[in-house]
Parts: structure tokens; sequence; C-alpha cells
């Protein structure tokens, strides 16, 4: 230890991953594992390191797996959502193996602050038949990330790391070790690997199959999985794992009166916990995200004479994310709540586009262009434009996933809706837009796809977009739409009247159109 | 020593510049910390928040349980109210005046205030005024953090270094500026604390501190204002309203006050 430096959790797993000897970083912007990447970006000459940012989470996966390939250590990071983009390389992936240590970052978001839902990585490191570090503090955080490269090239798999947005978005002092160098070029020889044709892809998983007992007494042993069983006999006993542990902690004051485990290593070591389910009556899972412990532990039957508490039996709210006043308050030990608000009640502040946003420029001039008709249909996507959902502009009606806007616009013009619409952001176009439109584009699907191009990627931060301007343009048209039907915009009230007899006449085209609203975001202007 | 606080405030006023200032002095102080963050969807103009824990010991969880922080420290009025169940019962607040008005049903600015005044352990602070004085207008949330030093395990002057810093690349009229912000916020926030301490009914106090000059308090002084208001609540509050410009803080207004 020669160092302490003050970092997020997401910074912690980043520098840890540049010590570690990485050769390079990939990602896709997504909150709450940002921050991880634009770590490694701001370091990536210091420590001769690539690091550009993916046009989405399958293709980083794919960019990583492929610096893994050759012999070199990498990690991938993405939240949540993004790994269902990921997931087809990431399942493949545990069949292939790795060859250079790689790391698979993943940050989830309990109680949704800034995503669609609040899935549970950990499903996705048991279905791949992987192991998964989930660190409770920023040390661990650092200390894990070290430890997930050295498991990574022991056992040849990828390593997923778990954190949460409480750890991810907390500051905390941390201890550094010194650097590794990075590994030299050592690609994985011809043979049948990484060809997951059917005849290697049964030899792969075979191999990952069997390997499954090394993982299981690898976390038997592991240091991340704290036992504490103390000595006198108590009727409860606690399971807790990541951040959900220092809730824990908290409520108990650091002396936790009764036997406990901390699960910070997956698989979950089973004989551990048929240790302290002996020594105790009733076992209460404390765990931050869906309830996977308390599943694995309850089965279908429950443990015979044993009572098994937390998120399925009601004992801990399903749905949201721990707090220190819940956890003590499941532990007997009520917080207190002194001061009462002189304010009743209270108003809400939700996000909001910025004031001058280009946003709301177009949605007026949608709102307006759409006014006349019966019954239209605005699909949109995910970025700033979603909050144009909120009044006064109630300018869309959907936002499922990435790229969705395009593909459901489609589904919905087949179903025989007119006018449809959709309304989707630049990044979110190159990440996943493009494979729709080249499909509405075939068949000339009868919808107005409305881009809006503020050159960046804003809600999470405004980053580098892959695809604005006129790129984007020859992008579109390249895709198969008719450039008489391609029309470009500037979302500024001085042009709202030109601006909505365009959208009104490309309604009025029975086929494709797609309309840029170019306008740079006001955050990067201010910069 | 422990020392919880919660930030407080709307997306894009800079509550990440105050837990820069916070966090890196108690590292330097060999303090240790743990600062939680909301970034993403909230930036956009919603209410934001950190938890910031300060300790010379090992700090379990980031977030600081209900009824246990010693400090709201926001930069905007309305937003305390939405974190006064994590406040201790010795905590204090002290928030900015200046209402952030980017919904539609934001209550009337004074009921605001006034439920601010109406919490004894209250410090209202006109930071839009501390950081005008300095020609820094964007510096409220220096100003903030300088009003509230008087409660925290810092003094005014620690930030300094920080401050220089933080603000290098922007040149040493800006450093000096913000220094300056700092330590005429930390002194009226030393006074407001005293008058309060000394008995002084809140919106008492708030309505001298509001009339007095940045840059002329005397926290020295403060013991005998907190006597001459206590002696004669409601003559005080009329001569100070009758003030039609600020004052500078001098025995004249002692005086004043005494012999109304
Ligand atoms: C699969 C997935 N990856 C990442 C995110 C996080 N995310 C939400 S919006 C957004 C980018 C939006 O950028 P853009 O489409 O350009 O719209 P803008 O915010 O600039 O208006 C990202 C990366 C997500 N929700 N889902
Ligand atoms: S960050 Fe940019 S795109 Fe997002 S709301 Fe603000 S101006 Fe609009």
């Amino acid at each position: 230890m020669d160092k302490r430096e003050l970092l997020l959790g997401d910074e912690a797993v980043a520098l840890a991953a540049l010590h570690a000897g990485i050769s390079g970083a990939y990602a896709y912007p997504g909150t709450p594992s940002t921050e991880l990447f634009e770590f490694i970006e701001r370091k990536q000459e210091e420590y001769g390191v690539h690091a550009l940012w993916s046009a989405n989470e399958k293709v980083a996966y794919e960019e990583a797996l492929g610096m893994s390939y050759a012999g070199k250590r990498v990690i991938v990071s993405m939240k949540h959502v993004g790994l269902n983009v990921a997931a087809d390389p990431f399942m493949n992936s545990g069949v292939t193996g790795v060859n250079g240590g790689m790391v698979v970052c993943v940050a989830d978001d309990p109680g949704m602050h800034s995503s669609q839902n609040e899935q549970d990585s950990r499903f996705f490191a048991k279905f791949c038949l992987i192991p998964c570090l989930e660190p409770a503090t920023q040390q661990e955080a650092y200390d894990m990330t070290h430890r997930a490269f050295e498991l990574s090239e022991r056992f040849g798999l990828p390593i997923m790391l778990r954190l949460v947005t409480r750890l991810a978005h907390s500051r905390s002092d941390v201890a550094t070790l010194t650097g590794r160098s990075q590994n030299p070029i050592n690609k994985v020889p011809r043979g049948g690997q990484f060809t997951l044709l059917p005849s290697n892809a049964r030899v792969q998983y075979e191999r990952l199959t069997r390997v499954q007992t090394e993982l299981q007494a690898e976390s038997e042993k592991s240091p991340c999985n704290e036992l504490v069983l103390g000595s006198g006999k108590s009727s409860l006993g606690v399971i807790t794992s990541g951040i959900a542990h220092n809730y824990f902690m908290e409520a108990v004051g650091g002396e936790p009166p009764m036997p406990y485990l901390q699960v910070g290593q997956y698989p979950i070591p089973a004989a551990k916990v048929r240790d302290l389910v002996d020594s105790v009556d009733e076992i209460l899972v404390i765990e931050e995200g869906y309830p996977l412990i308390e599943e694995a532990l309850g089965g279908l039957v429950g443990v015979s004479g044993k009572k098994v508490r937390g998120k399925l039996d009601g004992s801990l709210p399903r749905t949201g994310e721990l707090d220190p006043a819940i956890v003590a308050k499941v532990m007997g030990r009520q917080t207190e709540q002194v001061w009462k608000r002189t304010i009743e009640p209270l108003p809400g502040r939700p996000p909001a586009l910025c004031p001058g946003c280009p946003h709301t420029d177009t949605f007026k001039a949608l709102n307006e262009a759409v006014a006349g008709y019966e019954q239209p249909t605005i699909t949109s996507d995910i970025g700033c434009y979603t909050l144009g959902f909120y009044p006064p502009l109630n300018a869309i009606e959907t936002c499922v996933d990435m790229g969705a806007s395009i593909s459901m616009a489609s589904g919905a013009a087949h179903a025989g809706l007119w006018p449809v619409l959709c309304a989707l952001g630049d990044s979110t176009f190159a990440h996943s837009g493009m494979t729709g439109l080249l499909g509405a584009a075939r068949e000339d699907v009868d919808m107005t796809v409305m881009i809006l191009d503020n050159g960046t990627v804003a809600m999470t931060g405004t980053q580098k977009t892959l695809a604005t301007g006129e790129e984007l343009e020859r992008i579109v048209t390249g895709l198969g739409v008719d450039p008489g039907h391609l029309r470009v915009i500037t979302p500024l009230s001085r042009h709202h009247d030109e601006n909505v007899a365009i959208i009104k006449e490309e309604i009025e085209h029975r086929g494709l159109s797609v309309i840029i609203a170019r306008r740079a975001c006001i955050q990067i202007k201010k910069r | 020593m422990k020392y919880d606080i919660v930030l407080a405030g709307v997306g894009g006023q800079g509550i990440l510049t105050i837990a820069y200032l916070l966090d890196n002095l108690a590292v330097r102080k060999g303090l240790r910390i743990k600062q939680s963050e909301v970034h993403g969807m909230a930036q956009r103009g919603g209410a934001v928040y950190s938890h910031m824990r300060i300790s010379d010991d090992v700090i379990i969880s980031d977030l600081i349980p209900d009824g246990a922080a010693d400090m709201i420290l926001s930069v905007e009025p309305l937003e305390v109210q939405r974190y006064l169940h994590l406040l201790g019962p010795r905590g204090v607040v002290v928030s900015s005046n200046q209402p952030f008005i980017n919904i539609t049903d934001y209550p009337p600015e004074e009921q605001v205030l006034e439920a601010l005044l109406r919490l004894s352990n209250a410090l209202l602070i006109n930071a839009k005024k501390i950081a005008a004085a300095s020609k820094s207008p964007r510096s409220q949330n220096v100003a903030m953090v300088g009003a509230a030093t008087p409660f925290l395990p810092f003094e005014a002057a620690d930030f300094v270094p920080i401050i220089e810093e933080l603000f290098a690349s922007k040149g040493e009229a800006v450093v000096n500026s913000n220094i300056q912000v700092l330590e005429n916020a930390s002194s009226i926030g030393s006074f407001y604390k005293e008058l309060l301490d000394g008995g002084v009914a809140n919106d008492l106090a708030y309505t001298l501190v509001e009339r007095i000059q940045v840059g002329s308090f005397a926290p020295e002084l403060a013991d005998d204002y907190a006597k001459a208001l206590a002696a004669k609540p409601t003559e005080c509050k009329k001569a100070i309203s009758s003030l039609d410009e600020d004052v500078p803080q001098e025995r004249a207004l002692l005086d004043m006050l005494k012999s109304a």
C-alpha cells in the first residue's frame, strides 16, 4: 500500500484496472457506470491504454473480447441494461472463455435513479456460469478489481464486477498498490476455442460446466466471503451482500451481536451458508437488488425447520433500493426522524429539459404538426428528449430500450396506425437505431423518423457521439432512405412555422421520411 | 469526531463544487470521508443532494441514516425541506435564501423563507449578496461553505489552499475573490450563530443580518447584539425595518438597537 486517493466507486475500479495492467477499456455511457470509463479516458496517455467510446455495449464487449484474444488485459463497463444489449457476446464468452484477463464491470441502478428498470446483473453472471465479485466499499472495489483480473487469467473466464449506484457514485479514500505492466501480445493459438461451431461449442461448454466445482471451491475460501459465527447461540443469523452490508453494519453500530455471512464473491459459498444456517433458527438476507441469495437459500420448498426472511416474505421492500433506515428497521433498531417538514405538501422537483434546449423547440414544432390528426402515434427513446414526456410538452408516448422508437414505430405502422412518428437522439440512433431504420427503408414504411441531432450524448454528461452532422445524413441515405425525404431542420423558435410545415409535409408523404433536427446541446456550447 | 452533512440543491447549482471543497479539506486534514452523490437524470434541473460523512474513524455506510445528520447545507431554501428527516436532534440548517424557481407549483417565496425561520436551528444566508459584494456572482456555493464553517470541524482559513487549487486555472483575481467570499460568509455565519445561541428569535436575527453590510461583520460583538435584541425584540425589529439601506456593523448600530 503506497498511496491514498479520493475516488468514486467507479473510479476505484478504473484505477485498479490501470494498475492491473489493462491495455484497453471499452464502454458505452450509461448512469451509473459512465465515470469508470471517463477516468481511464483521462489517463489513457499516462498509462498507454486504448480508450475510445464504443457505438454500443455489444460492440464494446466484442472489442474487449478481441483485446483479450490477443492476450492483453481489458475492462469493459456498462450500466445494467447495457448488458442486455451485450448479452449475446457476453453469454458466448463464457463458452469461449478468455485469454488476457477480462473484467466486465456492470453498474446496477436499484431505485431506478436514471434507468428503465432495476434488473440485477448477478443473475447474468450466474446465467453465464462465471464468477461475480460484489464490493461493499470503494476499497473493496479497488481490491476486487485486482482479484478479478487474477481470477480471469487463472480460470480463463470473463469475471463480472457488480456495482450499484450508491457505490459507483460515492467517493472515499482508497489505498492503492503500485502498478503492474501490461501483458505482451500472446494470441490464442488457432483451434476451436473461439469458433463456436456446434462441435467446438460442445467441447467448450463441457469445459465451462466442469470448471464450476473449482469456482465453487474458490468462493468457499475467498476472503470476499466472510463468515462470522461468534461464540454464543443466536436465533437470528444474517446474510448480507455488497453495499447492503454497510447498512447492516451501520444498524448494529459496527458490532453485530449475531452470526453473519458477508457475500462478496459468487457462486454463493454454499458451505459457508450451510454453516450459518446450522447455527441459527432464522436467517435474514439483506441484499441490494433482486432476492438472488434469498431465492437460492429458500429454493422452492424452503429450509426445513428454519425461517428465511428478506424481500420475498416482505420483511424488506421488494422494489427500490435499500437504505440505512430500512435496514435498521428490519434489524429492530428504528432510526428516528426528529425534524418535521414545515412545508406540506412539498412540491416535487423532477428533472427537466434545460432552458434553451433544442429538443424543446423540436417538440413544440412536432406537437403543432400533429395537432390536426385524430390519432397520431409518437414513439420515442432514451435520452434528454425523453423528458418531453412531461407537461407542458407531453410530446412522446414510449421509451422502452435504446433504438426501440424506430422499430416500434414500424410495427405500429404495420398494424395500420397513421400517422406514426418517432423521435430519438443521435447517439441512440448510432447505438441501435440504424438497424431498425435499415429494415424500415427496405419496405418504405409509412412513418416519419425524427433524429434529434444535438451533437452529443447529453443525458449521460455530453460524451462524444459517433454520428452527427453530415456524417449522420450520409448514414441515413446509405441505409436506403430516399434523399428526397431526408429533411434537415433547425429547431429554433424563429424557424417554428417553417419546421411545422416540413414535418406536416413528411407526414403526408405516404412512405418513409427522416427529419434531422439539428442544433447543438447548450451544455456543450457552454464549455 | 464524526460530522455528517446533507448537501442539497438543484441540478446545475454547483453542489458538487461544495463537495469538492469539503472532501479535499477533510482528506488534507487526515480525516476519512464518504461522499455519495447523484449523477445522470437528476442533474437536469431536478432535486440533487449529496451525503457527506467526515470522521476520524472508519465510516460504514455511504448514506446518512434518518435523524443522524449534523447539518443540511443547501444552496436553495425549498430543497432543505426534502431532507429534514435526515437531520439529527442537535443538527443545523445552513441555507441560501435565494429560491430557484423552475417548477410551476413553487410555493410563494415568503412562505418558503418563513418556513425555515420557524426552525430554531436554521441560518438563512443571502449568498447572492455575499457573492456580489466580491464581484463574483458565480460564487454563491462558496459563500454557503463559508457560512457553514462556524459549525464545521474546520476553520475558514483551512479552505484557502483548496480554493487556490480549485480555481488556479482561472487566475489570481478569481482565487482572491472566492477567498474573500468565503471569509465574508464565514463571519456572517459566526455572527448569526452567536445571535441564535444567545436566544434571539430566528426571524429577528435574520432581519438584522440581512441589513448589515457584507464585509463589516464583527462576530466578537455578537454577544452585545444578542443581549440588545433579546431585551427589546419588538422595538429592535421596528428599528431595523426602518433602515432603508444596508449599514455597517459598528457601535452606532448597536447603540441604535440598545436605545430602540
Ligand atoms: C442500453 C443502454 N445503454 C445506455 C443507456 C444510458 N443512456 C440513456 S440516454 C443515453 C444517450 C442518449 O443520447 P442521445 O440519444 O444522443 O440523446 P440526448 O441525451 O443527447 O438528447 C444513454 C447512453 C441506456 N439507457 N440503455
Ligand atoms: S443537456 Fe443538452 S440536450 Fe439535455 S436538456 Fe440540456 S440542453 Fe437539452
